[in-house]
């Protein structure tokens, strides 16, 4: 498969009033076409301001992309101006957001919304456009589509806005789709409907996903590549099936052991990670992780290790094998 | 856990919202029927766990049992008193044995209040300790929670949202109460502070012996912390059983929904289950459904369902269920 975006050293920082927020730290992933990735970690551990990089959506100031390049086709997306990035957003790369009460503009109707981006990108006329978000709407699943064209965003349930965001973002056939937590603010079976409906819009337009989220349940079924963050830094990338079954930084490990499973009867305590996340404003010399890992050892507490290859497609950044507790 | 005893009994209980119309002469033209006759029982030092989508009327429910809304009908008794008949101070008496944690550890603590102030104000509301006894009684309830006692004069904007949820935890059990509605209390927090969290309830509930309802949408979460589990569906409870009775043999059509839903942190299982995806959303709780509220979006749904309204019933072994095709 061929690469599509390749994200090299992504350095980025917001410079506020309390001192400089580490958000990104020097981060590197590639994304195939038709791949679907998920990045999981929880909140603060930069999941979403590495994308919002990608887009170039962070807001400057505060926030400031420091480092790195981001290629996508051949071309650095850093390196082009806004009306060059506006060509990019929408119509290769789209986004679509947690909150669609906020993503949306609450005074145009939903039709309008999804036009503009065809009649902006796409060229088309007022006509085209309009049969087109029809057609678009009736693909996410919004029954009587043409009633609903002249709808405003209130007058849609939660589930049914964010099939509007999917229906905007897939509107110019973007090569990749970027879904930055789209079901967190949803109800679970509305969850396992947009899931249902991303994996077979995947499927049916090869594109690629960048799906972001805190559940690990929900990338298990729907990534096949995994990347685990923590404190801006990738602590642990791999294959999913490796990721679950053989999870080799202590952060991945413990996180899993501390979740409880629908499918499983539970008479034990849960693991839990002590402590808290870092703070971003000053993180500690050595491994992000170390104040809170049971397998810390000297060397984490001085030195910040890098992500290295410990099996094929399976890289962790850890000085510690959790299999013998030892240095590796 | 639990010896039998019924601590908090539910029957029949319903608490509508009035829509009204009119600025000067309001007229009432329907009403939101957010809980809609719930009928159960809790144990003594047992978790009871009522889950259900938003909107379902979980949170009215656990509000409604505390009598921080009265009910339109239907009784809740607590330890054999009847709730829904006092007033005043016999009431204000009663609330100092049935405390609530909140969801939002930001919303629910008064950010102008120290968290001395903030977790011994139910003392001083029920009059049960003298200032310096406040302290001594803070300073306590903060070693019980794992927080540092030396933080008593700090403000909440100073705590993670972690720490905030167990100085809202303190406060709850700072009148020795018997029963602690939790409504949400992790869902705002990080996946590696929830256990923490998750831990720390199930240790008070062992040291005080409480009784809780545990209201969530987390259904991983409620299997492992509850004993038994009721399934809301707009405003009507649709199962209730002991929890893996009810985890690996739903019977209702929509307890069967929603726990397929469910992602699983595991690619293999994941690959395997069959997921039942739910058409469309929870229709209105103003103009709910005829019949079984659930026949518009149930798979199974026959004539039958839309017509009459299924009976609540018990099919062995304490497991309930509401659904004609059972």
């Amino acid at each position: 498969m061929a690469t599509l975006l390749e994200v090299r050293d992504l350095t980025t920082r917001f410079h506020t009033l309390d001192g400089v927020v580490h958000a990104v730290n020097g981060i590197s992933y590639t994304l195939e076409e038709g791949q679907t990735l998920g990045i999981v970690g929880e909140s603060g551990c930069g999941k979403s301001a590495s994308v919002l990089s990608v887009m170039r959506l962070i807001p400057e100031p505060p926030g400031k992309i420091a480092a790195g390049q981001v290629i996508y086709r051949g071309q650095d997306l850093l390196k082009l101006n806004e009306s060059q990035m506006q060509h990019i957003r929408g119509k290769e790369i789209a986004m679509v957001f947690q909150d669609p009460m906020t993503s949306l503009n609450p005074v145009l109707t939903i039709g309008r919304q999804i036009s503009e981006a065809l009649i902006v990108h796409m060229g088309m006329t007022q006509k085209q456009a309009y049969q087109r978000t029809l057609e678009l709407l009736n693909m996410v699943g919004i029954p009587q589509a043409d009633s609903r064209y002249g709808d405003y965003p209130h007058q849609f349930s939660g589930g049914m806005r964010q099939r509007v965001m999917i229906a905007m973002a897939l509107a110019c056939m973007p090569s990749i789709l970027i879904a930055d937590e789209p079901t967190t603010a949803l109800d679970v079976t509305i969850q396992a409907q947009i899931i249902d409906l991303v994996k077979t819009l995947r499927d049916r337009l090869g594109m690629a996903v960048i799906w972001i989220t805190h559940d690990l349940g929900i990338i298990a079924g729907l990534a096949e590549k995994v990347i685990v963050m923590y404190a801006g830094f990738i602590v642990e990338r791999g294959d999913v099936d490796d990721i679950y079954d053989d999870p080799r930084h202590p952060y991945t490990l413990a996180l899993l052991k501390s979740l409880p499973r629908v499918d499983r009867s539970s008479k034990e305590r849960l693991a839990t990670i002590p402590g808290l996340p870092p703070d971003l404003l000053s993180l500690p010399p050595g491994c992000p992780f170390a104040p809170r890992c049971a397998y810390v050892i000297e060397r984490c507490r001085q030195e910040n290790p890098r992500l290295e290859i410990v099996d094929s497609h399976h890289e962790i950044a850890c000085w510690v094998d959790v299999g013998t507790g030892r240095e590796r | 856990m639990s010896d039998n005893q019924v601590l908090v009994r539910v029957e029949g209980l319903k608490k509508h919202f009035p829509i009204t119309r009119g600025i000067l002469i309001q007229r009432q033209v329907g009403a939101v029927r957010a809980v809609d006759g719930i009928t159960f029982d809790i144990y003594r030092r047992e978790t009871l766990g009522l889950v259900g989508e938003s909107g379902c009327g979980k949170t009215t429910a656990g509000r409604t049992i505390l009598q921080l809304y009265r009910p339109t009908a239907g009784r809740v008794f607590f330890n054999g008193v009847d709730l829904t008949g006092l007033k005043g101070n016999e009431l204000r008496r009663m609330r100092q044995r049935m405390q609530m944690i909140f969801q939002d550890p930001y919303a629910s603590l008064n950010p102008r209040m120290t968290i001395a102030r903030i977790i011994s104000e139910p003392l001083r509301v029920h009059k049960l300790a003298t200032p310096q006894e406040q302290i001594e009684r803070v300073q306590e309830l903060l070693r019980l929670v794992r927080l540092n006692p030396r933080f008593i004069n700090r403000y909440p904007h100073e705590f993670s949202g972690g720490q905030r949820q167990r100085i809202g935890i303190a406060r709850a059990i700072a009148s020795n109460p018997d029963f602690i509605v939790c409504d949400e209390p992790i869902s705002a927090l990080d996946v590696s502070i929830q256990a923490q969290v998750v831990n720390l309830l199930e240790d008070l509930q062992d040291q005080l012996g409480l009784t809780y309802l545990f209201i969530a949408h987390d259904l991983s979460m409620v299997r492992h912390i509850c004993d038994r589990v009721a399934v809301m569906y707009l405003g009507q409870i649709v199962e209730l059983a002991e929890k893996d009775e009810l985890y690996d043999h739903p019977l209702h059509p929509y307890t069967q929904a929603l726990l397929s839903a469910v992602p699983v942190p595991d690619p293999k299982v994941e690959r395997r289950r069959n997921r039942i995806i739910l058409e469309g959303d929870v229709p209105s709780p103003i103009n709910p459904p005829s019949g079984c509220r659930f026949h518009t979006r149930c798979a199974r749904a026959q004539e039958l369902c839309s017509q009459q309204e299924p009976a609540w019933r018990e099919v062995g072994g304490g497991h309930f269920v509401a659904c004609h095709l059972v």
